[in-house]
């Protein structure tokens, strides 16, 4: 992390800290610790997003599908075979890891948005499997009574447990793929997005970066996909198909692909939008979802994130007519 | 002299390519091409526009693979090996059309430089162990003599799209250098360069040798080539014409026919560069 970031890190920690104690002083709102949890749990997912589409330059319409088979194989596990829920949140993120591996490299070593399309066939099967398997998945009709996740045997009951224990996630991988961006290794990421031809040339191993960054991202959606399972409690593979993957690469588009900061601004403006503020629209909130989205990307290619940065130098600009 | 008899890897020799061809489709970019360049030495390669320069250069760094024929380096064949490959053994280059990581400051491109050099995995760079923040200050270190090296130290934080085009051209030297090549190849580094950039380039060049870098340039410059090289090979149509000493390439009658088609030779082609 450089300065910049650390400072924005402190704010952010300050944020987080005082919103469960902001929201509950007001009863209008108290609900918005639940909204923020999901928050948190895309946010993990958005990270990785954001680390291979504005990093790596590739896009993925398939991490509803990791984020699904982090949920249900911590689900599965745990409903029908006992298995401790830490247990199988790591079995989930090496199987989802490996099955990462499989669809990543072959299609990450032709050039050009192969990725996107193997992604988009991929997480199509997996919502297919996720219906048919019914003696392991429960169908359509779901799978129900996923247990609590406990920490040295007390369960986590509360909002505010399960909001403390998913944002410190949160935080924690923030700072590991901060750390990653100013390494070599994002550098190499960096590099090949902007000429995979000079990155090739400098010796950056340009596909085996690609898989190493989608594996990861993977592996971060289906950590979140197992919070996701102890926190509902009941999974149903509607929760988990093609719009949801849409939804993500969105959420990282409107807050800026080349930021992870703008990963979280535009997951938490999304999230809040679509569950929240919306609802006073009622049958139009997807126009009005929809006119945003394109007032983002037509305005703000950059992203939200851009907002700032430009902000101060127009006012630095105005000040300097003005002197 | 339009066909070559097949030369074998000669000792004091770091680069060889031998009888090399590359046709795309029905044109052959380059036939049957051999020529060698001596450790230390600056060589030149030169010919008229689409005569198979830049594929000589995509050829040797495997960014191209050869119809026929073979590339040694060091007596070691590398033909078909793949760029990062070529480039771990010694082997670094600039572009004629300028690739830089234009989004990465100045000091982060040549940082990409050591990354063959350095070895940080995902997860000590993610949890920034002890080891990898040492490497890291290395790296830093180490890319920053190189930006001193080529005179862009003053640029380290900028953003490298915003250079002007000659500093590029120095920041690719700087970052092909970090790597730590055996052997550089220069492709039109002097493109677009006005006099006094192109006078100090030509000292650069001079200094890399100096480091003990074997130095292979592609230029259409004659004033630079002519001042810098030991050693200069002319291709025409994808074949060697000729191969030699500047002064004795500068009378060469094949070259002057290639560059002029007529009479006149390599002062008229001055005459009207100036």
């Amino acid at each position: 992390m450089n300065r910049q970031d650390t400072g924005i890190f402190l704010g952010v920690v300050v944020l987080l800290t005082a919103f469960p104690v902001a929201v509950s002083q007001v009863e209008a709102i108290s609900h918005y610790l639940d909204v923020m949890i999901f928050v948190g749990i895309f946010s993990l997912i958005t990270m990785g997003l954001s680390l291979l589409m504005g990093y790596a330059g590739q896009v993925s319409l398939g991490h509803a599908a990791f984020f699904g088979l982090g949920a249900y194989t911590s689900g599965i596990l745990c409903v029908k075979l006992a298995v401790s829920p830490w247990l199988a949140m790591v079995s989930g993120a090496l199987f989802t890891g490996a099955v990462a591996y499989a669809v990543g490299v072959p299609s990450l070593k032709l050039k050009g948005h192969y990725l996107a399309m193997a992604t988009l066939g991929f997480g199509v099967i997996v919502t297919i499997v996720l219906n048919e398997e019914v003696e392991f998945t429960g169908g359509p009709s779901g799978l129900s009574d996923v247990p609590r996740l406990e920490i040295l045997g007390v369960p986590i009951r509360g909002e505010l447990e399960f909001y403390i224990l998913v944002w410190s996630m949160v935080l924690l991988v923030l700072v590991f793929c901060l750390n990653v961006i100013h390494s070599r290794i994002g550098r190499a990421l960096r590099s090949i997005h902007d000429s995979e031809v000079a990155a090739d040339a400098m010796g950056v191993e340009t596909a085996r970066y690609k898989v190493m960054v989608f594996v990861l991202s993977a592996v971060l959606a289906s950590l979140a996909g197992s919070l996701y399972a102890h926190y509902v409690r009941f999974l149903s593979p509607g929760s988990f198909d093609l719009l949801l993957s849409i939804k993500l690469v969105m959420m990282v588009v409107v807050g800026g692909m080349h930021s992870l900061w703008g990963a979280l601004l535009g997951t938490w403006l999304l999230t809040f939008l679509g569950n929240e503020w919306l609802h006073v629209f009622k049958d139009f909130d997807i126009l009005v979802y929809g006119a945003i989205l394109l007032f983002v990307v037509m305005a703000l290619p950059e992203g939200l994130v851009s907002v700032g940065p430009r902000l101060s130098h127009m006012w630095k600009r105005g000040r300097e007519s003005e002197g | 002299m339009t066909h070559m008899e097949t030369r074998h890897h000669q000792p004091g020799e770091l680069l060889h390519v031998d009888s090399l061809e590359k046709s795309f489709g029905g044109i052959r970019a380059l036939q049957g091409l051999t020529f060698g360049v001596p450790a230390g030495a600056i060589k030149a390669v030169i010919g008229p526009n689409g005569a198979g320069k830049t594929t000589l250069f995509n050829l040797v760094t495997g960014i191209l693979l050869p119809t026929r024929g073979t590339i040694s380096l060091n007596g070691k064949t590398i033909t078909g090996r793949r760029p990062q490959m070529i480039a771990r053994l010694g082997v670094s280059r600039t572009f004629q059309n300028v690739l830089i990581f234009g989004r990465m400051t100045v000091l982060e491109n040549v940082m990409v430089g050591r990354h063959m050099r350095s070895r940080a995995s995902l997860l000590s760079a993610g949890l920034r162990l002890p080891w990898m923040r040492r490497e890291e200050q290395e790296i830093r270190a180490r890319a920053t003599e190189r930006l001193d090296f080529v005179g862009l130290a003053d640029r380290a934080k900028e953003r490298a799209g915003n250079l002007p085009l000659g500093e590029q051209k120095l920041l690719e030297v700087a970052r092909a250098l970090a790597t730590e090549p055996k052997i550089l190849l220069l492709d039109e580094p002097a493109g677009g360069l006005n006099t006094r950039e192109t006078e100090r380039l030509a000292e650069l060049i001079r200094r890399i040798r100096g480091q003990g870098i074997t130095v292979v340039l592609v230029e259409h410059d004659m004033n630079l080539v002519m001042d810098v090289s030991d050693d200069i090979v002319v291709i025409s149509f994808g074949q060697k014409i000729a191969e030699g000493k500047p002064r004795e390439i500068k009378k060469h009658p094949a070259v002057i026919e290639a560059y002029l088609g007529e009479e006149g030779g390599y002062a008229n082609a001055e005459g009207r560069r100036a």
